[in-house]
């Protein structure tokens, strides 16, 4: 019977199987200051160990300050939280990247950037955006701390088979168009909860055609689609990608794992629970409007009206969320004004996304109402782009060039909005709070923050000229 | 874990959908290292105004709707970051039982792993409950796991959960401990495990 590329990583992690509850084996662990005190402190008082910690590594990201490294960290509690992690990770053998370490950054950017995610492979962390090494055919998901005490432990997971959907985007994205955008298209349709305890499979021309960074910032929003995970096959582009990698495998190790990386797609005919399709020529540049990743419209529409909802209890959702974004149906979404611009995030700072946005500020200046901010994924993107010259770009632009970290995608650092202050945002949630108590975050792609900031208000890229977006850099 | 068998109390009504995480527990109160004590923070840019008096608008400020044991709610509860300290601050703040049409699927395991119980029941018929909880405050719900119901206004629904998971939950078992006792299987899958796979000892 043919199956799906998610059956295969599913069937070959099987440890147990109790009538349907798996035991499944876990191959990486990545780990992160927020969401593991507890389970290290679980772990103690229990007395158990971890089981393996070499599949397991750990970094800082949600807290750390993304200014001066040399200055001491002056929120206390945070700084807690990080030694707490520096700690455990010696406690029980974990290779752990501080601030300072040249491999630190977001979890979801250093695992691919570092070569340890492969596909194949099942991963977890205790984070919901765990979905992005989807982009390299290994099955990844988030979990809360429960479970990472339990990976620690046991470095499996009890775990009921999920279903599967394709998300299939044919044909190919128009000028200024990004994967940003097709993910935020495919949310839009479906909904914040259009792939509840679902695995995405992503195929199709339009997916085939992105770069490995395009494919991580695909898999990366499939949670706020509600999906469990995402998935694209791996293929010429992946491997080329995986290369040279540090910690890909090498020699030997590297030809039975392409032997066995080119078995791994879902066969032809296939079976999914459910499918849907989309044409990438049809998705414009988009922009969230609401609090929720499914409140999107393409630039060039307008805020809608709550009365477009069929029912009351949507309509109320719809009313609360414009009441907290400050906006009034109707009003074209280009004319919004903004005062600040974050380009950042697991979903949006790996090196094509700074290359992209750096493309459309080159030669321009940030409005003068707008405070606008780079925030490298990793130290690693860091370097690279300064090698390539970006961060001048952005510093000459009038653009703060800043550390690697989470930032002000949640603001659990320095970096948040203040009261009301509109922010144009490659992150990936709008949610209510989510970057500042009462900001007002509107998703969009790099080259759309880019140039948003130039012009302080949002608006189409595709009408600021030539851009190389247009060679599908993205 | 403590079991789950049975508990009987007032249902707050919560009458939106999608409500995130990052509501139920805003970012500001994970930077702590401890395991309980999240209870004051639940929902605390809905419940607290700015100058962090109470806002009385909000739904589980108003008589008889503090503390409920139930939470009663829109679709897709729980949507949104990872983060377990959600399921721990309703928790510590005495609920007991959060009854929607759906949730999100990580804030459903983190529930079911602390004993917090999350029933899932028809969008039509949460949408009844939520109104006639409106109507008459003190009304209370029964969410008996033993006997697999909810029982609210006179009206029982099923409780959907597979045998394994109830099981759990109303002996108080704990994960770690039943597979801990595969050990011996783990280490048999270890053994045939590919040799490309990466290790991360080298990165130390
Ligand atoms: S960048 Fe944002 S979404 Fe990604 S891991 Fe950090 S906080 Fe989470």
């Amino acid at each position: 019977m043919p199956t799906t590329l998610f059956d295969k990583i599913w069937r070959s992690h099987v440890v147990h199987d109790d009538d349907g509850v798996v035991l499944l084996y876990i191959d990486l662990h990545l780990v992160h200051e927020v969401t593991s005190p507890q389970a290290f402190e679980a772990l103690r008082l229990a007395g158990r160990r971890v089981r393996r910690p070499d599949l397991t590594v750990a970094t800082m990201d949600h807290n750390v300050p993304t200014t001066d490294r040399s200055l001491p960290i002056t929120d206390a509690v945070s700084r807690q939280q990080m030694e707490t992690l520096t700690a455990n990770c010696a406690e029980f053998g974990i290779a752990c990247f501080g601030i300072g370490d040249p491999r630190n950054g977001i979890v979801h950017i250093i695992g691919p950037e570092l070569g340890l995610s492969l596909p194949g492979m099942t991963m977890v962390c205790g984070d919901s955006h765990t979905s992005t090494h989807g982009a390299f055919g290994a099955l990844a998901f988030g979990i809360g701390t429960s479970e990472v005490e339990h990976v620690l432990a046991t470095q499996t997971l009890p775990q009921r088979v999920p279903r599967t959907m394709e998300v299939r985007v044919d044909g190919a994205r128009g000028f200024g168009v990004t994967a940003k955008d097709l993910i935020l298209g495919v949310i839009g349709a479906i909904g914040v909860d259009g792939a509840t305890g679902h695995v995405i499979e992503y195929t199709g021309a339009a997916i085939r055609d992105l770069s490995m960074e395009g494919r991580m910032t695909v898999c990366n929003m499939s949670i706020e689609a509600g999906a469990r995970a995402g998935l694209i096959a791996p293929d010429d582009t992946t491997i080329e990608y995986l290369g040279d990698r540090p910690a890909a495998p090498k020699g030997a190790a590297w030809d039975e794992a392409v032997a066995a990386w080119r078995e791994l797609r879902s066969d032809d005919g296939a079976a999914y629970d459910r499918a849907v399709i989309f044409d990438a020529a049809e998705i414009a540049p988009q922009v969230t409007w609401g609090t929720n990743p499914a409140q999107v419209a393409p630039v060039t529409g307008a805020v809608p009206h709550p009365d477009q909802w069929e029912n009351a209890s949507d309509r109320a959702a719809v009313q609360r969320a414009l009441d907290y974004m400050g906006l009034a149906p109707g009003v074209p979404l280009q004319e919004i004004t903004i005062d600040r611009v974050f380009i950042g995030s697991c979903t949006n700072s790996r090196i094509e996304d700074l290359r992209a946005a750096a493309d459309v500020v080159r030669g321009h200046r940030v409005a003068a109402s707008v405070h606008a901010m780079v925030v490298p994924g990793s130290a690693r993107v860091r370097r690279q782009a300064e090698a390539e010259g970006l961060h001048q770009v952005f510093l000459d632009a009038g653009f703060e060039w800043r550390e690697p970290g989470c930032s002000m995608c949640l603001g659990m650092n320095p970096d948040v909005l203040a009261e009301r202050e509109r922010c144009a945002s490659t992150s990936n949630r709008n949610f209510e709070g989510r970057q500042g108590k009462n900001g007002r975050t509107h998703l969009v792609s790099p080259p759309m923050a880019a140039a948003a900031a130039i012009t302080g208000h949002l608006v189409d890229v595709r009408t600021l000229g030539a851009s190389p977006v247009a060679t599908g850099a993205v | 874990m403590e079991p789950f068998r049975r508990v009987a109390g007032i249902a707050a009504p919560l009458d939106r959908p999608n409500v995130d995480t990052d509501q139920i527990i805003p970012k500001q109160f994970l930077k702590r290292i401890e395991r309980s004590g999240y209870g004051p923070f639940l929902f605390n840019d809905w419940r607290y105004h700015a100058d962090g008096s109470e806002n009385l608008e909000f739904e589980l400020n108003r008589h008889p709707w503090r503390h409920a044991p139930v939470l009663l709610t829109g679709r897709n509860f729980g949507c949104g970051s990872s983060r377990e300290h959600a399921a721990w601050a309703l928790e510590d703040y005495g609920v007991r039982a959060v009854v929607a049409p759906s949730f999100g699927d990580i804030f459903h395991t983190n529930a079911l792993k602390i004993g917090l119980l999350p029933v899932r029941i028809p969008e039509a018929v949460v949408a009844r409950w939520i109104d006639l909880a409106i109507e008459e405050p003190g009304l209370e719900m029964v969410v008996d796991l033993e006997q697999g119901y909810v029982e609210f206004a006179g009206e029982r629904q099923p409780i959907d959960i597979d045998e394994h998971t109830r099981a759990r939950l109303l002996e108080g078992l704990d994960d770690i401990a039943l597979s801990l006792q595969q050990s011996d299987v783990i280490a048999a899958f270890e053994a045939q495990r590919p040799r490309w796979l990466p290790q991360t000892s080298a990165l130390r």
